[in-house]
């Protein structure tokens, strides 16, 4: 059965889903009840679940964390929402010496199935702190899970698998796309969720991207089709843990690779990738690994934003430096 | 001494009326209006013990890692009669989260003490079973737990459950956010947890002077719950307001606050030196209201227990020393691919690959090791 669905839709039902199949599921978050959620993620869930499953919290982000520890110690599964990216800070210190470590601390006894969702990332005109790519902090801890969903099939899989998984997981939903339609088949077997997937085949140039930057690779791999350049796009869909697998193949047989993500260049994903991929695929490589990205700048205000996020052209630009070589 | 801080609050010394006290210092048995506790001989008798005994292991645990063999040690020196009195006020159903310093209050609930140990010593970050002993693992950032102790209880709610959680926490973790919102929590969804907090008067070298200018179970009123002052020093005092607060939170009343009015003896652990920040009078001023000599002199006084009792006691305590000492130095290593091995729930390739890789590395060296 398939339905079309943007990927803010694709979420409330894949929420709903969750919920319904496991009582213990509890959402949390600030404004999430009546108001639905700022971007009406959770829109019509409080009415359906109640007070006690649709938590509207007080405002504060480490107490919804921090609270959600607790709550994971005794069985339930909290989903938190942190209403913009750059909110999640304050939650940072329960997120990373406490989410993450739990498990490890206590030698496995104790389980933090926490997902912390957080629409991330620009292009929609905001003030600061509203516009952020926070992935590399805590792809950097040990003990979280990242993920960064690209489309409305991952978005309501995704969601499910996530709430689902028994290890702590930070949901990164790229808000600029809260609005793109896709048909979901809700019936079908989804991919598994820490499995990065080739959206568009090529020869020429491997580009990996995730999250809100798959669409501009897409359309950059598109513009450079007319030009008749062949170039392969994959959607990470994961940020931690990787899966590079499917990315070495590609690069292997295309020798180029392009890395995109919105978040500053210096120490972000794209180096990460760009190391492992120079390991694995070092005698393949006709170009060292390329890294397109925002620049090493606090986000911008939003009349600049379209300068500092990487756009078809930064990344077609990319391509073409990679074949250069 | 130091200049005053411009605009700073003066120090205060909170009148002695506010504390909740059963037993005075002297060991005299007095009767409070609103708290009453009847205990009988034996359990008397018991409470000394557990005072006792938790002493014996903090000594010889400091005396551990002074001579090598504890990394650190943060000592309970002179708060014996707050934890083990909070720790008895408990049901066994209940759950605590504790600080790092709660080793009374892990006595308590059962722990082993060479499962505490094992953390100061490097082996583990806390070998005892959260669920099994209802007292979770220490938590060394400040504060973190209150949180934690909060949702545990709002699950407690959502269970329909007749449990109560206690949070422990220090008069320097009152400072930070996080407890502030942990009180905020549990106010608002009046959450069955009390939130103990022991002001032991420095939060390693910085005096209660510099986290609050009014006495710290004020605070609660502008929560909207309760707050109490018990003296904790008083073993007697504590388990009757603690058990008071427990039990109100399982009736659903929500939060209570209670400010254990002690002082920590010892440093703040092994690693401070508490004469550069503390007068030698203030030290002297408190042993006079030491939990355990005052306990004693009662239990002497009305005959509840008697010489060799005593005696059998301390012997006790002897062989406790003796087994931590033994059971300390005998303790085995871990297996060094065990960091690996609980990051996760559900491994991941990557950390699989490390692991794998640590393993022929070891493996490459002559009889596996190096």
């Amino acid at each position: 059965m398939s339905e079309t669905l943007t990927i803010g839709k694709a979420l409330n039902l894949g929420l709903r889903k969750a919920m319904e199949d496991d009582a213990k599921v509890v959402l949390m978050g600030e404004d999430i009840g009546k108001l639905g959620g700022v971007f009406r993620i959770t829109d019509g869930l409080q009415k359906d679940f109640g007070e006690a499953r649709v938590v509207d919290t007080p405002l504060a982000e480490a107490g919804i964390l921090g609270t959600a520890v607790g709550l994971a110690m005794r069985g339930y599964r909290p989903v938190c929402e942190i209403q913009f990216d750059g909110f999640v800070f304050p939650a940072y210190n329960q997120i990373v010496t406490q989410v993450a470590k739990i498990h490890a601390r206590s030698r496995g006894r104790l389980a933090m199935p926490i997902v912390i969702r957080i629409p991330f990332g620009g292009g929609i005109g905001a003030v600061e702190h509203h516009s952020e790519s926070p992935e590399a902090y805590f792809a950097h801890t040990a003990g979280l899970k990242v993920v960064a969903v690209s489309n409305p099939v991952d978005a309501y899989w995704g969601i499910q698998q996530a709430i689902a998984h028994p290890d702590p997981i930070v949901f990164l939903e790229p808000k600029r796309r809260y609005w793109e339609k896709a048909e979901v088949d809700v019936e079908a077997t989804p991919d598994p969720l820490f499995a990065s997937r080739v959206v568009r085949g090529g020869d020429d140039v491997t580009v990996l991207a995730y999250g809100p930057m798959v669409k501009t690779a897409l359309q950059a791999a598109a513009a450079a089709a007319e030009e008749g350049r062949s170039v392969e796009v994959v959607d990470l869909r994961t940020v931690s843990p990787l899966d590079l697998a499917p990315v070495h193949e590609s690069v292997r047989r295309t020798g180029r690779c392009v890395v995109v993500h919105e978040a500053p260049v210096t120490l972000g994903l794209g180096a990460e990738i760009a190391a492992r991929v120079t390991e694995a695929c070092f005698h393949s490589l006709e170009a060292p690994v390329l890294r397109v990205g925002g620049y090493d700048t606090p986000y911008p205000p939003s009349k600049l934003e379209e300068d500092y996020l990487p756009d078809l052209d930064r990344v077609l630009d990319a391509v073409d430096r990679a074949m250069e070589f | 001494m130091v200049d005053p801080v411009p605009g700073a609050a003066a120090p205060h010394h909170a009148p002695r009326t506010e504390l909740v006290q059963l037993l005075t210092p002297e060991g005299d048995r007095v009767e409070h209006p609103d708290y009453s506790l009847q205990m009988g001989d034996d359990e008397l008798r018991a409470v000394y013990r557990d005072l006792v005994l938790v002493r014996r292991w903090d000594v010889e645990a400091t005396a551990l890692q002074r001579q090598g063999e504890l990394g650190i040690w943060a000592s309970l020196l002179g708060q014996e009669a707050a934890q083990i009195g909070a720790g008895r006020a408990m049901a066994a159903s209940d759950m605590a989260f504790p600080t790092y310093r709660e080793h009374g209050v892990a006595w308590a609930r059962g722990v082993d003490p060479l499962h505490v140990i094992s953390l100061f010593r490097g082996v583990d970050n806390g070998g005892w079973d959260p669920v099994a002993t209802g007292f979770n693992l220490y938590t060394v950032v400040i504060g973190a737990q209150t949180l934690h102790a909060t949702g545990y209880a709002m699950g407690i709610q959502r269970d329909g459950a007749e449990q109560a959680v206690l949070a422990f926490l220090g008069d320097g973790a009152t400072s930070q956010g996080e407890v502030n919102e942990a009180m905020i929590w549990a106010a608002s969804f009046s959450a069955p947890v009390v939130f103990f907090c022991q002001n032991n008067q420095y939060a390693i070298s910085v005096p209660l002077e510099r986290q609050s200018r009014v006495p710290l179970y004020q605070r609660a009123a502008g929560f909207g719950f309760p707050g109490v002052r018990v003296d904790g020093n008083d073993v007697l005092a504590v388990l009757a307001v603690t058990r008071q607060a427990l039990q109100a939170a399982r009736e659903g009343q929500g939060p209570t606050f209670i400010e254990a009015f002690t002082y920590r003896m010892g440093a703040h652990t092994t690693s401070d030196d508490p004469t550069r920040y503390r007068l030698a009078s203030e030290l002297e001023e408190w042993k006079l209201r030491d939990p355990i000599a005052r306990l004693k002199a009662h239990l002497s006084r009305s005959s509840i227990a008697d010489a060799a009792f005593f005696e059998s006691v301390e012997a006790e305590a002897d062989e406790l020393a003796a087994r931590i000492r033994s059971g300390t130095l005998d303790m085995p290593d871990p297996a060094p691919t065990e960091m690996f091995d609980h990051v996760y729930a559900e491994q991941t390739p990557q950390l699989a690959q490390q692991r794998a890789d640590f393993v022929a590395y070891q493996e490459s060296f002559e009889g596996g090791e190096h």
